[in-house]
């Protein structure tokens, strides 16, 4: 690689170059900011993040097939690229706060939040599986640490050891996949897997295995039935503005993987694969809403409704091997994100904003009463789980309709009735914490912070707004995969 | 020449003695001990197959040195979180880290 | 001079019986020191591949940083004694029929169905000394290079964030 190839190369990377380095700046100039003055690092691990987007907002439009095509950018990871970087910026948000409250600030937090992101997008560029397993690793380390950053806390060092133990094991479940896919193909590039599959020089037996693996191992990541034992505790015992960002960044970015590779790698595999996703779609949608419902403590509702929701994302996947369906099955997975994203950081930073020291105030009794005293915070939260139900006209509606529509395109109207009938039982609990908030009295406390209280409303007004004007959004998410 | 398959049988035994390691030991240092089996297991795959399908692209091999480096750092962060919790725990609870409920 | 499969055969079985060993040791200082033999007689295997440097990486970095790493923290907590009935009731059944579902898949599918691939002519040795391994990561790979270096910092990162004692508020 000569030079002016390289600086071409790290041209079209800018964005995550931009979060990586200013991480590592940000780690020095962190040294010299004082214990009370904690603030300042937050500030300026968003502002880098905001540079970095504003950097991916002014050319939405640029593709790129960068590094011998170990990356791609694209419509597909221009889009994701967004999502990540303003999932960070919202993370950074509820952070400040809450870290203070809880006694945790450290300059650390937010060094190891800017590399977590930047795995994120590096994950979203993949095109390669040496890049994919790297970018896994480079999100899924610093989120370990994240985790039991509140250590002494016994409940986060669990949280931190049971997250990395399955996490490390499911990394190694899939290089195992990338591993026999390498075999398979002679090839860990995406492009050079699909060149080697049509020229039929790749040994499907291997191939299959391989993919097999893969799915697996990524379906610990994001959270898929039956690998989802370990999120309720995770989630539960992580501090909760780690447990917001890890729901939505990982599990987006696990998605991203699972995307990138199935849908530009292996359409060839479908006829093995499509059984198997249905399979896990309705096991994941049918036990995360039915467990959900035995849920009092909310950060393990939230949990449970977050594996529900990673199978209705998956739900858009089911019939990626269509050619004609595939585009709008990249375009209804990501859209689904987003919806999901919006929503999680709404209820998320409601219970943030409930949360008290040694994990108390998270209880469903704790939320009785709060129409009355916080009238903002029951509002944003009511929205919150209308969205996760998905009552019209709020964006989490669309995100369902978008998914349900591509599986009846592609043929699977079983599924969808599945999805519908799921939908409904998550009605029930959902609508329980509103009931909750609105119909029982109690003596709730939260507390005042104002970022907090603008990103609360500002992803509650974005649901409800965003819902309304939908149609642009997801013809952006239809930009199209490169391949 | 030995065949690819014996490599190939050799690996997968070693990674499922890893995983039976994962699922079975509660132990935290011991199902840390096999993930790192199932990494080597993961590399022993990669140097064959560069050696029988294509040893002309030495990919294979850079590959498993990138596998080397996940693992150190993965163990790093690892033993880190291991004596963080043995140093609250000792007086705590039980003489080993366990996963109370698993 | 010993026949490679002959090597090959004595290599393996040494190091499946020091996986199990290290699997069913009941002192966590024997299973570091048997995944070490285990570790140490794949490097061997990865010399018959015609591998020198994976090899001379397995010895150092796996068998050598990684294990004594291990051993380290296993004396320094004092937690090599591992008690006796450690396992769920339920576990270790489930496990075992696991384990062995995927052992006695992969190796039907591998020695019963063709891979559909040929061994490949022997490689010009060239191709793995450490020059051109040099040049693959300089050149080709050099992104996923360059992330192994910033994992690595950011592994040291956490691992400090993670055992630091709390500072005492009368500094600063």
């Amino acid at each position: 690689m000569n030079l002016s190839n390289a600086s071409a190369s790290l041209n079209a990377i800018l964005p995550l170059v931009v979060v990586i380095l200013w991480a590592c700046a940000l780690l020095l100039v962190d040294l010299f900011i004082t214990k009370e003055r904690k603030g300042l690092t937050a500030l300026l691990a968003a502002i880098g993040m905001l540079a970095s987007l504003i950097i991916t907002l002014a050319r939405l439009d640029l593709e790129a097939v960068v590094f011998n095509g170990m990356v791609t950018v694209d419509g597909f990871s221009n889009f994701l690229t967004v999502l990540f970087l303003g999932s960070g910026i919202v993370a950074v948000a509820l952070s400040y706060d809450y870290l203070k409250r809880m006694g945790l600030e450290k300059g650390e937090y937010y060094v190891l939040l800017l590399f977590t992101v930047s795995g994120m997008m590096l994950m979203a560029v993949a095109s390669d599986l040496i890049v994919v397993f790297l970018a896994l690793e480079l999100l899924s380390i610093p989120l370990y640490v994240l985790a039991g950053i509140a250590t002494p806390r016994l409940d986060s060092e669990e949280s931190s050891l049971k997250y990395f133990l399955l996490g490390s094991f499911s990394t190694g479940i899939v290089v195992y996949g990338i591993a026999l896919v390498f075999g398979a193909t002679g090839t860990t590039s995406l492009a050079g897997i699909v060149d080697a599959i049509t020229a039929g020089s790749a040994g499907m037996g291997l191939l299959v295995a391989g993919a097999a693996m893969l799915l697996i191992g990524l379906g610990f990541k994001v959270a898929l039935v039956p690998f989802h034992m370990w999120t309720p505790d995770v989630y539960q015992g992580a501090p909760s503005s780690v447990t917001a960002f890890m729901a939505i960044g990982a599990k987006a970015a696990g998605f991203a993987a699972i995307l990138r590779i199935f849908i530009q790698a292996f359409p060839a595999l479908s006829v093995d694969l499509t059984p198997v996703l249905w399979v896990l779609a309705a096991l994941t949608m049918i036990l995360g809403n039915v467990v959900a419902i035995a849920q009092r403590n909310i950060k393990r509702l939230l949990a449970y409704s977050s594996i529900a929701n990673a199978g209705y994302i998956l739900l858009a996947l089911v019939p990626y091997g269509q050619s004609d369906v595939a585009a709008d099955s990249v375009a209804s997975a990501l859209f689904y994100l987003l919806a999901y994203a919006f929503t999680s950081f709404t209820a998320w930073s409601v219970v943030i904003a409930l949360e008290q020291v040694e994990g108390k105030g998270l209880e469903l009794e704790d939320y009785a009463g709060l129409s009355r005293r916080y009238p903002i915070l029951a509002l944003t939260m009511t929205v919150a789980m209308l969205s996760f139900t998905g009552v019209p006209p709020t964006l989490g509606f669309l995100g369902k309709f978008y998914v349900f529509r591509t599986l009846l395109e592609g043929g699977f109207p079983g599924l969808a009735v599945i999805g519908v009938v799921t939908s409904l039982i998550s009605a029930y609990y959902y609508l329980r914490v509103v009931v909750y908030m609105y119909m029982r009295e109690g003596e709730p406390q939260a507390i005042r912070d104002p970022w907090l209280y603008i990103a609360a409303t500002a992803s509650a007004i974005c649901l409800v707004v965003l819902g309304i004007f939908s149609q642009p959004l997801f013809a952006w998410a239809s930009q199209a995969m490169l391949h | 020449m030995i065949p690819l398959s014996w490599y190939l049988i050799f690996a997968a035994a070693l990674f499922s003695i890893g995983l039976f390691a994962v699922l079975a030991r509660r132990n935290a240092i011991v199902i840390l001990m096999g993930i790192e089996l199932m990494l080597n297991a993961v590399n022993i795959n990669l140097v064959a197959f560069w050696r029988y399908v294509n040893p002309e692209l030495i990919a294979g091999q850079v590959f498993a040195v990138m596998v080397f480096a996940v693992a150190a750092a993965e163990v790093a962060v690892a033993l880190a979180i291991f004596i963080s919790i043995y140093r609250r725990r000792r007086s705590v609870s039980a003489d080993e880290i366990d996963l109370m409920k698993w | 001079m010993i026949p490679d499969i002959v090597l090959f055969i004595i290599l393996a079985l040494v190091a499946v019986a020091s996986a199990v060993g290290m699997l069913f040791s009941k002192n966590a200082i024997y299973s570091a020191l048997n995944l070490i033999l285990n570790f140490s007689s794949v490097a061997v295997l990865y010399l018959i591949l015609g591998a020198p440097f994976i090899a001379l990486a397995q010895v150092t970095v796996y068998a050598g940083a990684i294990m004594v790493l291990f051993l380290f923290v296993i004396m320094l907590l004092g937690a090599e004694r591992l008690r006796r009935s450690e396992t769920l009731p339920y576990q270790q059944p489930v496990s075992i029929i696991l384990a062995a579902i995927l052992a006695v898949v992969a190796i039907y599918a591998l020695l019963f169905r063709p891979l559909g691939i040929e061994a490949a002519s022997v490689a010009n040795p060239d191709f793995s000394s450490p020059a051109a391994m040099a040049e693959m990561l300089f050149n080709e790979y050099l992104l996923p290079f360059e992330v192994t270096s910033i994992l690595l910092l950011v592994a040291m990162i956490g691992a400090i964030v993670l055992t630091r004692k709390r500072q005492r508020r009368v500094q600063r």
